[in-house]
């Protein structure tokens, strides 16, 4: 029972010094937005409007799919970001009635939302093949490609799963085939490359020009609506009223052909979201894209750099602090025990086989934040498994006589655990910290998937924008910090195991 | 001479197979007792028990007339050297770290500690170099001397050896042999020597205690066992040593 309260002390403490942290200066307006590139430019060009309405406001960048975002928003940990009516009614409200604006407030209202502002173009689900391939099957429509049974399809895991897309085409058309689940950015080059047949793309997407796509016709009208509006805390108005009446005046400034253009820009030029909402914002954005695209080095210091690391460094480290001040007390109780060994063992080894996103999207509804804490949280959890067991073992293996003398002596066992026995496990604790280390600049990367920044940050938009020097912009800096923590835990080992420990060198 | 350390009908039993028959045993102040047996006969564990590393089953240990309990024990500890084979010495410590350890955690005035580091050097005749080495780097004989300086380190009044000469080979164990013989002489300190060979025990007992199966077959001088032995089993036990008996020491 002791040990259970010092875990919840632990992570109540971690919470505590998080929230601390959160809670200093006045609150900002945090927007939102999901992880593809309609909704980073979105959530800049909505940020950038509060900024011109001198309002303090925090843009958290592509933190992940619609349940995470409507979780985000629902907890206040985010006031706005946009998103479909489509989406709002099938996959949020479940209500297939609820796809005008008044309907969508009347469902939304009770929970303290709003959806509105609608900006002036419809981003719905299609799907799309190749252009010379379509031409020589002769599809043209959705209810030709139901005709072909033996195309390939790959679809992105959300269209996969909403209930507004794959599940109501399959019935409405009757397609007899299992389609793969693949990330969207990938799915262009997959079906380029003649991997897959026909994949899901947005009405807005940038890539149709590019890859020659063919768009095919929603001929039974399955699709709904997705026209973009924002969604947003009712009391949005009231806390921030001028970024409030700024973001009505974006009502209809946007059609379809500028969205194309908008996403083209990012996704094709390469340019920032943040220059293409600002040039947008300005009135300059049918100025071509100044100059050719970066530079990989450039991608790789450009200006988040430090950001980032900053980031990535305080995921990775902090959560490691606190799993070696809860892991080397757990295995120390797992090693005296062999009830507690088994039962926490148990335990951090389930942990450890919770696939990370699952364990993130668990984590965002039962601490009702997403961002830093939850990413914190997860990775506090992964680095427990190395660490006790390696604890535990490390103390299991000091040889049976050398704990006997330890006893014999006289030494009570506080003195008999701090003077022989850590330093006995001391080698094999430390290789179970590093081990944590490592694995945690890796898994880190992920958290930028809910908002918790870090080189992930680059990967995700990398894989959302399709491009492949943004990714090893975020994944180079992630595998060179492991290296770097695997050499400093060895300069680690060297310092801090008792030279009556190491093997001996040539030179003794 | 009264007895330092004495046991009451103490019984031990592992897994509901007993180790040691209720037996009364009393070790008098200032004499070299020697356990002798072969393996399994319950010598060492009559060692751990007296230690407090074991619990009796029943009957109870006592020391210098106090019963042994879980709240005295390491106080007792500290009044008894314990010398196990091949030293028992704790890698990660230099020589003379594992020497100091317990007077340090028991605050001792550093200028007493280094007196007494030197005294025991000189007793056990290691030089101050090989001290400042770690245990890996020392020879079998002088990882056993220093074992036994950290078992002499308080001056404690017993001292509890368990095979300490078992992993030598025969050179060293011969002249350890001979300087243990002095400075149990010197030291006049109430010694109990776990062995299971009869020239070891003939060379240093002024009692022998034969142990067989948990039990006591006899106690008394080498002459006692060899001319009035209690039962058949300690003339076989003698004879099958009596090859090793003639070895010159």
């Amino acid at each position: 029972m002791r040990r259970a309260g010092v875990m919840r002390c632990i992570v109540l403490g971690m919470f505590a010094a998080l929230a601390a942290s959160a809670c200093t200066a006045g609150e900002p307006l945090k927007v939102g937005s999901k992880r593809f590139t309609e909704s980073y430019i979105l959530g800049e060009i909505v940020a950038q409007t509060a900024q011109g309405a001198r309002v303090p406001v925090v843009h958290k960048p592509g933190m992940g799919a619609t349940g995470i975002l409507f979780a985000a928003v629902k907890s206040g940990a985010i006031d706005v970001y946009p998103e479909y009516t489509g989406t709002i009614a099938f996959e949020l409200l479940k209500d297939r009635s609820a796809t005008d604006l008044a309907a969508i407030n009347r469902a939304l209202a009770p929970l303290g939302l709003g959806a509105g502002v609608p900006l002036g173009f419809n981003n719905s689900y299609a799907l799309a093949m190749l252009e010379a391939d379509a031409e020589r099957l002769g599809i043209v429509s959705l209810s030709d490609l139901a005709r072909h049974p033996r195309l390939r399809f790959g679809l992105s895991q959300e269209f996969l799963n909403r209930a507004d897309g794959w599940p109501v085409l399959r019935s409405a058309y009757r397609f007899g085939f299992e389609p793969a689940g693949l990330d969207h950015g990938l799915a262009y080059e997959a079906l380029a490359a003649g991997q897959i047949d026909a994949i899901d793309v947005y009405t807005t997407d940038a890539k149709r020009a590019r890859y020659r796509l063919r768009v095919l016709a929603d001929d039974r009208g399955v699709f709904p609506r997705y026209d973009a509006v924002l969604v947003y805390r009712l009391d949005l108005g009231a806390r921030f009223p001028a970024a409030w009446s700024a973001l009505q005046k974006l009502e209809g400034r946007i059609s379809t052909q500028r969205m194309v253009a908008l996403n083209a820009q990012a996704e094709l030029d390469g340019k920032p979201f943040a220059a293409v909402a600002r040039d947008f914002l300005s009135g300059a954005d049918d100025a071509p894209a100044a100059g050719a695209r970066a530079g990989f080095l450039q991608l790789l210091f450009g200006a988040d750099f430090w950001r980032l690391t900053g980031q990535h460094l305080l995921l990775v480290f902090v959560s490691l602090a606190f799993a070696v001040a809860g892991g080397i007390p757990l295995g120390i109780a797992a090693a005296r025990d062999p009830g507690v060994a088994r039962t926490v063992l148990a335990i951090v080894g389930v942990v450890q086989t919770v696939p990370s996103l699952a364990l993130l999207a668990f984590l965002i509804p039962l601490l009702g934040t997403i961002g830093t804490l939850p990413a914190l949280l997860a990775l506090f959890l992964y680095s427990l498994l190395p660490i006790v067991r390696n604890t535990y073992s490390g103390l299991l293996d000091i040889p049976a006589a050398l704990q006997e003398a330890a006893r014999a002596l006289g030494l009570p066992a506080t003195a008999r655990l701090r003077l022989i026995e850590l330093p006995l496990a001391a080698r094999s604790i430390l290789s179970g910290v590093k081990t944590s280390a490592v694995v945690n600049v890796g898994t880190a990367t992920i958290a930028a998937f809910i908002g918790a920044g870090g080189y992930g940050e680059r990967i995700a938009s990398g894989l959302a924008l399709n491009d492949n020097a943004v990714l090893l912009a975020g994944a180079v800096p992630a595998a060179g910090l492991a290296l770097l923590v695997e050499a400093l835990f060895s300069q680690l080992d060297r310092r801090l195991i008792s030279a009556g420990l190491q093997s001996p060198g040539p030179g003794r | 001479m009264s007895a330092l350390i004495r046991l009451e009908n103490v019984a031990k039993s592992y897994g509901g197979k007993p180790v040691l028959a209720p037996l009364s045993l009393d070790f008098s102040a200032g004499a070299v007792t020697v356990l002798i047996g072969e393996s399994g006969c319950g010598k060492s564990t009559l060692l751990r028990l007296i230690l407090g590393l074991l619990r009796p089953d029943g009957g109870r240990v006592l020391f210098d007339g106090r019963a042994l309990d879980a709240g005295n024990v390491d106080a007792l500890r500290h009044r008894i050297g314990y010398v196990i084979q091949d030293g028992g010495l704790f890698p990660h410590l230099s020589a003379e770290r594992n020497v100091t350890l317990l007077a340090r955690f028991l605050r001792r005035a550093p200028g007493a500690i280094d007196a007494r580091v030197a005294e025991l050097a000189g007793l056990v005749r290691i030089d101050r170099q090989a001290l400042e080495r770690y245990p890996r780097d020392l020879s079998g004989g002088q990882r056993q001397r220093v074992g036994l300086m950290r078992a002499l380190m308080l001056d404690p009044p017993a001292l509890l050896l368990d095979e300490p000469l078992g992993a030598l080979d025969p050179i060293t164990r011969a002249e350890l042999q001979a300087e243990l013989k002095a400075i149990f002489d010197r030291l006049g300190k109430t010694v109990v020597l776990v062995t299971h060979d009869m020239n070891e025990a003939a060379h240093f007992a002024d009692r022998i205690v034969l142990l067989r199966g948990g039990r006591i077959v006899q106690q008394g001088t080498l002459a006692d066992l060899l001319q009035r032995p209690a039962e058949p089993y300690v003339r076989d036990f003698i004879r099958s040593q009596a090859g090793r008996l003639q070895e010159p020491v």
